[in-house]
């Protein structure tokens, strides 16, 4: 049996970095304090004492240099995962993403993969107010031509970037910020993990809580608490976030009959949005009961601390949801 | 009244009562509440019928009497030609 | 101007169909006289009017179904006095007038909608619904059409369901709501969704149709639904619906007792024989009136359940349940019978049957019964355990009246007896009341001279 190790979500992204850096020549880390600070998360502390600054790069203030420089590098051949320490800032790079990352391989007639990595921080709960804190991930996951990949466990912190890196196409890592001291067991072997599927992380059958990233957390915690009322919830991480896996999601809603989703993104145009249209268009005659979404308010996210937690989903409201699809 | 007649007026006063009834092919000892579905209510309606077509008095003892097609015709000739 | 319109003659009638006009444009009506005969599903009603005014244009033609509130005539104020009707058809609004100047003889019967301009939101749901705006009665102000209108037109003209589809039988207007997967398990399960109750009450989910198949013995998936069958007798399908609901949510207690009618009979017999033949009475007339008398006293079996609480009705209406020759059957109500003499009664009994089989009722009749009597003793059973009548709380059943050896005061002799039963709704009385209320009609029934 496998042994079993404590640790938390931003060892296991950082083992993770280490185990790439030490198998592919080709890949190396850049970003914003990635090297002699050790990231500003500290996912990269030691790194570059580790494997040197060739391979560990700081990088000026701009995001949209060390992007484009990112995928021309992947252009090149090599193999680049580039730090982006919050999902706001990666805007700055938004041109780089979508029109450069995104769009050469098809506007090369399939001449040039971007085989790129960006890792970047996503969501809040640390009062770290309206410029540090949204949840963006949605955005990039209507864009063509890219991955987007949200680990939720130790396990996908661990062996999410593996599946990144060996696609050819650009893929974006949300590291949510809240999940960085997240403390668990994970085998000591683990390693790369599928990043094609979403899974179901505790079954149920009376109605489906759908959520990623850092909403997955508030699902399971609601599913405990609808434990007790008398509801059995299945929650499904979706992982991916683009391309969405459907078939999973639709299974568990052909079993419940009932669904909520968790998104901490806005409402409005947001993934719960896409996710209850899938629904409704694939399995529209297995609904009891309208589609319930959790949101955030859509709100610049607040600086106090109350504020902050009055516009996130909260586990409550998760449950109120799934009562409220129970009629 | 002549056993035609007193045929005659019984047939009007059910036909009154129930206005798609087949009295011709009623046979003569067939009970006329089972065979027309008559109530306590169609029945008076039907006693008052034929008492003002036969011109007979009937009294609520005689009911008995009117039980079938055959024994209201014979119970009107005997009222009739005994007035 | 005062607008009359197609009335609700029950809690299950959603339309009703114009069968004749009792009135011509221009005459004068005082509130209470009858305007028009409608036929509902259940028999044909002499419908009155609630307002006086001298009737300014008949808007719906004889032989039409409209919706229920469907603005049928219209009737203009008639000022005080009756007097100064005018020989010609009154003072006719603008736009007939305009119309008469352009074509000077028009058929008054032709229905003036015709030109009626109508508002862009109604054309498109008119042609999107495949509504006919000139079929249209309108209920907007002015006898404009609205979307409600075109909403209801378009339901009531809706296709039988396709033998495919099983569509639930319950109205379209008032059709409850049902979740997609609610709908298709209703469809597999063979369940009919118009008999689906919603435990929420107001959306019929899952759980409801498994409920409904709990309650009904197990159908074999691909049943068709049995009373969504095509073809089925309207009258057939308003008694199934109410008796459905009846014994879907009403929760009977049922109680019986047996009762020495020789007083009753022997005074009855005795009464009979100085009278004419007219004027005869039956027994059922000496139970109604016991009946109406037990049921004043006991108002909690007098009136209706609505919208969970319970409702006294506002007089005794004994509703008589009376067969239809053909099949089915009306209970219409015996208004007020606790205040008619013994005679007023009797009379008002054979009324109402001759009207009842002849299928003009009227709207009170129907709509108003608050307590139903159920006299199968005619048909030759002993006890009737009826269902009740809803949104009435009570049903009495009469049986047979039978000879049997009955002991009193020590002595066994031949009686004529009856056997009284009682559903009643348990929502609203418990038996003891019931068990009272029996026993009151018994005592009522030992001093017939009372009655």
């Amino acid at each position: 049996m496998t042994r079993m190790v404590e640790t938390t979500y931003r060892d296991a992204l950082r083992e993770g970095l280490r185990e790439a850096l030490r198998t592919d020549e080709r890949v190396f880390l850049m970003g914003e304090d990635v090297g002699s600070y050790g990231g500003c998360f500290a996912v990269s502390l030691g790194l570059l004492e580790e494997f040197g600054p060739d391979r560990i790069r700081d990088t000026p203030l701009s995001e949209s240099a060390f992007v484009g420089a990112g995928i021309g590098a992947a252009i090149q051949g090599m193999r680049p995962i580039v730090e982006v320490m919050t999902v706001n800032f990666s805007l700055l790079a938004l041109d780089q993403i979508m029109n450069n990352a995104a769009s050469l391989l098809h506007m090369s007639g399939g001449q040039y993969a971007v085989p790129l990595v960006i890792r970047m921080t996503t969501g809040a709960g640390r009062q770290l107010a309206a410029q540090h804190s949204h949840s963006l991930e949605g955005w990039y996951a209507h864009i063509p031509g890219l991955r987007i990949v949200a680990p939720a466990t130790l396990e996908d912190a661990r062996g999410m970037l593996a599946g990144a890196l060996a696609d050819p196409d650009p893929v974006l890592l949300f590291e949510h910020g809240s999940l960085y001291t997240m403390k668990g067991q994970l085998a000591e072997d683990a390693g790369a993990v599928d990043i094609d599927h979403a899974a179901v992380r505790r079954p149920g059958t009376d109605v489906t809580l759908i959520a990623y990233g850092g909403m997955l957390g508030r699902a399971l915690d609601a599913a405990e608490a609808l434990d007790a009322d008398g509801l059995s919830a299945e929650v499904v991480d979706l992982r991916t976030l683009r391309p969405l896996d459907d078939a999973t999601v639709l299974e568990s809603v052909r079993r419940t009959h009932r669904v909520v989703v968790v998104d901490e993104g806005w409402r409005s145009g947001s993934l719960s949005a896409e996710i209850v249209a899938r629904i409704q268009e694939q399995a529209f005659y297995d609904l009891d009961a309208p589609v319930e979404r959790v949101c955030s308010a859509e709100v610049p996210m607040p600086y106090a601390r109350h504020l902050e937690q009055a516009a996130l989903p909260q586990v409550e409201d998760v449950v109120a949801a799934a009562h409220r699809t129970k009629g | 009244m002549t056993p035609q007649d007193a045929r005659r007026a019984v047939a009007a006063a059910l036909t009154a009562i129930v206005p798609d009834a087949d009295i011709d092919g009623l046979p003569d000892d067939a009970s006329l509440r089972d065979e027309l579905e008559l109530d306590s209510l169609d029945f008076l309606s039907f006693v008052e019928q034929l008492s003002t077509r036969a011109q007979v008095r009937i009294d609520e003892t005689d009911y008995p009497e009117l039980a079938t097609l055959g024994s209201s015709v014979a119970f009107v000739v005997s009222r009739s030609s005994g007035a | 101007m005062a607008e009359f319109t197609m009335p609700s003659l029950g809690a299950d009638m959603d339309e009703g169909t114009l069968l004749e006009w009792l009135v011509h444009p221009g005459d004068q009506v005082r509130k209470g006289d009858i305007l028009a005969v409608v036929d509902t599903s259940k028999s044909a009603v002499e419908v009155e009017s609630f307002a006086a005014g001298v009737v300014d244009a008949l808007l719906v033609e004889p032989g039409t179904t409209v919706p229920v509130g469907t603005v049928l005539a219209t009737l203009s104020e008639a000022g005080g006095a009756p007097a100064p009707v005018p020989p010609a058809p009154p003072a006719a609004p603008a736009k007939r007038a305009k119309r008469a100047k352009r074509a000077p003889q028009p058929p008054r019967q032709q229905p003036q909608q015709a030109e009626r301009v109508h508002s862009p939101l109604v054309r498109r749901d008119a042609q999107a619904l495949g509504v006919d705006l000139a079929q249209v009665p309108g209920s907007g102000k002015g006898g404009e059409i609205t979307r409600e209108d075109v909403r209801h037109a378009a339901a009531a003209a809706a296709p039988a369901p396709a033998p495919a589809a099983p569509a639930p039988a319950a109205p379209a207007g008032e059709r409850a709501r049902v979740t997609p997967y609610a709908r298709r398990l209703a469809a597999e399960l063979g369940v009919e969704l118009g008999a689906v109750r919603a435990a929420d009450g107001a959306t019929v989910r899952a759980e409801d149709v498994r409920a409904a198949t709990r309650g009904a013995p197990a159908l074999p998936a691909p049943a068709p639904p049995p009373a969504a069958a095509p073809g089925v007798d309207p009258m057939r399908a308003t008694i199934a619906a109410a008796m459905s609901r009846s014994k879907r949510e009403v929760p009977h207690y049922y109680l019986a007792n047996t009762v020495d009618l020789s007083r009753a009979l022997a005074w009855m017999h005795e009464r009979n024989r100085d009278l004419p033949m007219d004027r005869r009475l039956v027994p059922a007339a000496l139970v109604l009136k016991a009946t109406a008398l037990a049921v004043a006293a006991h108002p909690a079996l007098n009136g209706f359940w609505v919208d969970g609480a319970f409702r006294p009705g506002s007089g005794v209406h004994l509703g008589v349940a009376i067969s239809l020759r053909g099949g089915g059957l009306v209970a219409p109500a015996l208004l007020d019978a606790d205040r008619l003499s013994l005679e007023e009664l009797m009379a008002g009994l054979k009324d109402l049957v001759v009207r009842a089989r002849g299928r003009r009722l009227r709207g009170r009749e129907l709509t108003e019964p608050t307590i139903t009597v159920t006299n199968l003793g005619d048909q030759g059973v002993e006890a009737v355990y009826g269902v009740i009548h809803v949104p009435q709380v009570a049903l009495l059943g009469v049986g047979k009246v039978v000879e049997r050896p009955w002991a009193s005061g020590g002595m066994v002799g031949a009686r004529p007896v009856t056997t009284m039963t009682l559903s009643a709704d348990h929502r609203v009385t418990d038996g003891f009341t019931g068990a009272r209320f029996l026993d009151l009609i018994d005592r009522h029934l030992q001093q017939p001279e009372e009655l």
